[in-house]
């Protein structure tokens, strides 16, 4: 039996990696939603004087990486490996922010939780003692996933209630044993999850069950229960993912009451016409490096379980008539 | 009177789309695709000329005119050519607004970036 | 797909069904019906100008096919369109302009990858299967129709 490995999938830390630095982007819808005070850089321009999305949203993702370096002290030449993921073909965004920071790079996809698998197996590298510092980022860009996932841009489409608004922007963060901030004390990694949802308009009824999932695997793995947290945060399941993660939850034996709180369900307010809420790498970046952290540092919270959702699809998988599977990662986030 | 005429069959033929759109799973593309068939299946019978008779714009702006204007432009070729018509005729109607499409949609493009 | 999983799919679809947020149906058949209306009427506008110089109905019909589609394609240029469409749904995209809407949105959206590949390839990736099942469905029931009324043999 593998000494670190707590029941099931669970992943518990001896040196308890602290999240040193860490840094957050987004642009001018989610300036005007409720987040906004928790991000450190609001863009105006969405485009950020590119000429296409996919070439903004890489610069979204190099900014976020070079301040939450700033932020740790510290420059790409002391980081040992770069973990990033985004939602793009082939995960270019990070590929190609990789190959500007000139750091050793480990490409990962789990499409919107890919922020929280990047926080676990960052913490994994530095608490095994692979490496010293590692630094973590993803991104996601309205317009790049639009016109990858769905239609162009200009086109006559009126939203369903129920489908996602991406959000623009991405996190960054630097593990490290030495400094100062939130410790990461373990992993859960999740199961793929499907229960037979097709349609990409309603994607957080897609990821509720996975998110159930690695809840009650979390609890039991751990020996714990929603009391043991101050927050337990989802990543991006919007309005209606929320309610049936909720219904699911206390099916299975855990009532979360207020302890709740879903970033994509929050990121936005009901005037911004973005349908159930935010979605994307970056909508689970923010709530996590953002709004938690910076409640952490004002003592509000001592102890997180944040959850990260994620969609597993591509458009020519649901043409095909195959259903949409859902993936769920958590990390518990402790002061020290 | 024709405004009226043109406002209340037009706008019926969209609120119908709506209804189909609120209260199934079809994407808008389904919806857009259904519409010009039956605009050509209509137009085939005789009875989509007898609305736009009628309606006027009402029933040749939407886009289940577009599907009785290529069933009318094929009727008119078979008339002229024989079979061959059933070939050509497609966008003998149609064929103006196709050739507008591609060379506004092409001019917009150079012009204009997606705004988001 | 073993029993269990049936089941376990079946009743979470009963889940979602209750938990599915109901559109606000009068608004939307309301805004529909409103701006397709508004729109044909700019097209009777259109037919009305026309009509007098123009010899034939079917001329009449494709110039104001059209002048509506040039419309369409210039309030997509603008970023008029997709905000419409947004509110008013289905009154957006059944008129004619909104056809055009889909080559316009398609021309600006891939033109970033070339205007060979990007732009030329793609222009009627929506539109492509409006003209495709119009022109198939048409040819059908005008081959039936010109068989049965002895129009070819």
């Amino acid at each position: 039996m593998a000494r670190k490995l707590q029941g099931l999938q669970t992943i518990a830390f001896d040196l308890s990696p602290k999240i040193v630095g860490s840094a957050t982007i987004a642009g001018p819808k989610e300036k005007k939603g409720n987040l906004a005070p928790y991000i450190d850089n609001l863009v105006p321009d969405p485009m950020l004087g590119e000429q296409t999305p996919e070439k903004a949203e890489r610069k979204l993702l190099y900014q976020t990486c070079q301040e939450a370096l700033a932020r740790a002290k510290l420059t790409e030449h002391d980081m040992d490996f770069f973990l990033g993921g985004d939602l793009l073909n082939q995960i270019i965004s990070s590929s190609f922010c990789a190959r500007d920071l000139g750091i050793p790079f480990i490409g990962i996809y789990g499409a919107c939780s890919s922020i929280v698998e990047g926080l676990g197996l960052g913490a994994m590298l530095v608490d095994g003692e692979y490496a010293d510092q590692v630094l973590i980022a993803t991104s996601s860009h309205y317009q790049a996933s639009e016109r990858q996932f769905r239609y162009p841009i200009e086109l006559n489409i009126q939203h369903k209630g129920t489908s996602q608004w991406t959000v623009t922007g991405a996190g960054a963060a630097v593990l490290s044993t030495q400094g100062e901030g939130p410790r990461i004390t373990c992993v859960t990694f999740g199961r793929v999850t499907d229960y037979g949802i097709k349609s990409p308009d309603i994607m957080g009824a897609a990821m509720a069950p996975a998110a159930n999932d690695t809840l009650c695997r979390h609890f039991q793995d751990t020996n714990t229960s929603p009391g043991d947290y101050d927050l337990v945060l989802t990543g991006d399941l919007g309005n209606m993912g929320q309610k049936l993660f909720m219904d699911l939850a206390k099916e299975a034996g855990h009532t979360l009451g207020t302890k709740h709180m879903d970033v994509g369900a929050t990121i936005y307010k009901p005037q911004q016409r973005a349908g159930a809420g935010g979605s994307g790498c970056a909508c689970a970046a923010l709530g996590i490096l953002g709004y938690v952290i910076k409640e952490m540092y004002q003592g509000r919270y001592r102890r997180v379980l944040a959850l990260a959702t994620g969609a597993l699809f591509s458009p020519l998988s649901y043409q095909q008539g195959d259903s949409i599977a859902g993936i769920a990662h958590a990390i518990v986030m402790e002061n020290p | 009177m024709d405004y009226l005429k043109a406002f209340l069959v037009g706008g019926a033929i969209c609120a119908i789309a709506q209804i189909i759109h609120d209260n199934t799973e079809l994407s808008p593309a389904h919806i857009l695709v259904g519409l010009v068939m039956v605009g050509a299946v209509l137009g085939g019978l005789g009875v989509y000329d007898l609305l736009v008779d009628f309606a006027g714009a009402g029933a040749l702006v939407p886009v289940s005119g577009f599907g009785n204007a290529i069933v009318n432009g094929m009727l008119n070729e078979v008339k002229r050519l024989g079979w061959e018509g059933l070939f050509t005729g497609a966008f003998e109607i149609t064929g103006l607004g196709v050739t507008t499409a591609i060379i506004f949609g092409a001019l917009m493009a150079v012009l204009f970036r997606p705004k988001g | 797909m073993d029993k269990a999983t049936h089941d376990l799919h079946d009743s979470y679809q009963q889940m979602v069904k209750v938990a599915t947020p109901k559109p606000n149906y009068v608004k939307n058949i309301a805004l529909a019906f409103l701006a397709g209306g508004g729109i044909c009427v700019i097209g009777q506008l259109v037919y009305n100008l026309v009509d007098p110089v123009e010899p034939t109905s079917a001329e009449t019909a494709a110039i104001t096919l059209a002048t509506m589609i040039a419309l369409g394609a210039l309030a997509t240029g603008l970023g008029v369109y997709d905000w419409l469409a947004e509110r008013v749904g289905m009154g957006a995209a059944v008129p004619i302009t909104g056809f055009s809407n889909t080559v316009t949105a398609a021309a600006m959206e891939f033109k970033r990858e070339g205007y060979l590949l990007g732009m030329g390839a793609k222009m009627f990736v929506i539109a492509g299967p409006v003209l495709v099942y119009g022109i198939l469905s048409g040819f059908a029931i005008t081959l039936l129709r010109a068989v049965f009324t002895g129009m070819l043999f």
